[in-house]
């Protein structure tokens, strides 16, 4: 059966430049994430980690190479059984009009409905599981742009918890927020990964986040995955200081973790 | 005056009640409350005016039911289709390009339909083509131009800067303007005083022809608009987000611009600019009623033909004998909302 495949997203030598003529930023990468597992794409800024997480969610289309969704094309997929199977989340919520945290998570939720209904009783239950389930439901009548920035990526991470999908794909989602809420954010993947089987790919500066609750990592340079593994196979100095074109890049385990630096 | 305090304490709690989750049950409660409104201002509309509605005498003088069927009752309606019609594309527009002070003339959209209306009755207004009467194809035309121009100039890869939008708007607008004046500078004599009696702008109307040669064009925008209501919805909260759920946002977008571009058009064709109501109107609804768009855009609709009756009956009445062009009270009521809107959301200060 289609749904037992392993390999839940599947990105084949993909490429990609935004305009004709312009430098690709992402060259014949090829991702093969594991349903189920919690993963992790790094790499220096401009290397193309973000274009191609979105590629992988199929918010762009590929100049070459394709992406497969539990092993169908996603260009084959309709829009609204993509999103009700992979679902993205941004930086955090940008609207600035006042919608309080249920209505933004309730979005989440229209993948199930068609647009001439609204929202029923069981979406509205479905989207009060995913704000406890990111320990957000105190949020719910709270506007969002009265929100901290950690907030907002909870709002965020709960309105694609309601699109109930079999994969999460994250762009950067700690970049706004504390050391706590940076840690609090990996615990609830985690424990959706522990819980649900939620399978997530999470684009990430956080080297130090990495290891031993991520199962594996991809690091991309110019465009290419130059490395992938374990945490414990890519962290390592001379591993890094490829990726990020700088040997100053220091790898180095204590307190059953590994810390990654860059000497100053 | 204590019962009136009761009262309005009694509405606030009612208000209140509109507050439901569930955004199916706040629409249902607020287009009532509102449809209650609408048929207010419309008796009110009909019943004030130079003369004031005598009932018996519409029963039995026939001057008095010419004056009624033939001028006031047309007047009224138009008033409430060119309401209706603002209420509605300034809600599309605001969520749309997620900014509060998107409207059809701070965008420039009205000010790039009055030029294509004037060069329309410069070169002979009556002229059809295809069937359509010139002067709102003109329009159209002009309104999706000064879209697409306003659009492009403000959009910078994936974001469209807030500030640039409305400078860019505020510019079309006065280019449009100045072209309006150049064209009657050329024109010759009667189409001159034509255009300059249009653009000072009127609901006057006679009969009935019109409104129902409006409509032809009006409903089918009024209908896309309100099968994207969910679209905007979605991405009034984030683009790429409303993408990620299934929202073709590129196909939206054309049809938004489409859509507003010709009721803008018609609109402005007919009765000339009249700015503000696409901005009073979807506030006071989200105050009402919150800021779902699927509840924001039918609800300005009907507020906007009941706001826009209102000003007509007091454009009709404040002067006695004379008459003030609508769009003078919509700019007295609006301009002040506006710079309170600009004033609240601080981060347009920097664009």
């Amino acid at each position: 059966m289609m749904d037992d495949e392993p390999i839940l997203i599947e990105g084949r030598n993909l490429r990609f430049a935004y305009a004709e003529g312009q430098p690709e930023v992402v060259r014949g990468a090829t991702v093969r994430v594991e349903r189920g597992r919690l993963s992790a794409v790094v790499g220096a800024n401009g290397s193309g980690k973000s274009t191609l997480i979105r590629l992988l969610a199929g918010l762009l289309k590929p100049s070459a190479g394709e992406v497969l969704l539990g092993g169908v094309p996603l260009a084959r997929v309709a829009a609204k059984e993509r999103a009700r199977r992979v679902a993205y989340v941004p930086q955090g919520v940008s609207t600035v009009f006042p919608f309080t945290a249920l209505e933004v998570v309730l979005t989440g939720r229209s993948p199930y409905t068609t647009r001439f209904r609204f929202e029923t009783a069981r979406d509205l239950d479905a989207a009060r599981a995913a704000l406890a389930a990111v320990d957000a439901a105190h949020l719910e009548a709270r506007p969002v742009t009265e929100l901290s920035g950690g907030e907002r990526q909870l709002v965020a991470l709960a309105r694609a918890l309601a699109q109930e999908p079999e994969c999460l794909l994250l762009d950067e989602p700690s970049a706004a927020l504390d050391l706590k809420h940076r840690a609090g954010l990996i615990r609830h993947l985690r424990r959706l990964r522990d819980t649900q089987g939620m399978t997530a790919l999470v684009v990430t500066h956080d080297l130090t986040l990495l290891d031993p609750d991520f199962d594996r990592v991809y690091a991309v340079r110019l465009g290419e995955v130059a490395a992938e593994g374990p945490p414990a196979e890519v962290l390592r100095d001379e591993v890094l200081a490829e990726v990020y074109g700088d040997e100053h890049v220091r790898a180095r385990r204590a307190f059953g973790r590994t810390f990654v630096w860059s000497e100053v | 005056m204590k019962g009136t305090g009761e009262l309005s304490l009694n509405l606030k709690s009612k208000i209140k009640n509109l507050n439901s989750p569930a955004a199916g049950v706040r629409l249902r409660r607020a287009l009532l409350l509102l449809s209650v409104l609408l048929l207010a201002s419309t008796l009110l509309a009909l019943w004030v005016g130079y003369q004031r509605l005598d009932l018996a005498a519409l029963w039995v003088d026939e001057g008095a039911q010419q004056i009624f069927f033939r001028l006031r009752l047309p007047r009224v309606l138009m008033a409430g289709v060119v309401g209706a019609s603002l209420g509605l594309v300034g809600a599309a527009l605001q969520a749309m390009f997620r900014n509060p002070l998107a409207e059809p003339l701070t965008l420039g959209v009205s000010g790039g339909g009055a030029l294509g209306a004037s060069v329309a009755i410069a070169f002979g207004a009556g002229a059809k083509v295809a069937g359509l009467p010139f002067v709102f194809v003109a329009a159209f035309a002009g309104a999706c131009l000064s879209v697409v121009v306003v659009y492009r100039l403000a959009r910078t890869g994936a974001t469209v800067l807030p500030g640039a939008l409305l400078l860019a708007g505020v510019v079309v607008n006065t280019v449009a303007a100045a072209g309006v004046v150049v064209i009657q500078y050329f024109a010759d004599y009667s189409r001159a005083l034509q255009i300059l009696r249009w653009t000072i702008g009127s609901l006057d109307v006679v009969g009935f022809d019109l409104i129902w040669r409006m409509l032809v064009f009006l409903v089918p925008g009024w209908v896309v608009l309100l099968l994207l209501a969910r679209d905007l919805h979605l991405l009034a909260v984030d683009e790429e987000t409303a993408q990620s759920l299934g929202v073709n946002v590129k196909r939206s977008e054309r049809l938004v611009y489409v859509s507003a571009s010709l009721i803008v058009g018609v609109t402005v064709a007919v009765g000339g600019t009249i700015g503000f109501v696409g901005l009073i109107v979807p506030h006071a609804v989200r105050l009402l009623f919150g800021e779902d768009v699927r509840v924001v855009m039918p609800c300005s609709f009907v507020l906007g033909a009941a706001f826009l009756m209102l000003a007509d009956a007091v454009a009709r009445t404040v002067l006695g004998a004379g008459e003030l062009p609508v769009g003078a009270i919509t700019a007295l009521a609006g301009g002040p909302v506006f710079l309170w809107l600009l004033r609240r959301q601080q981060r347009y200060t920097a664009m």
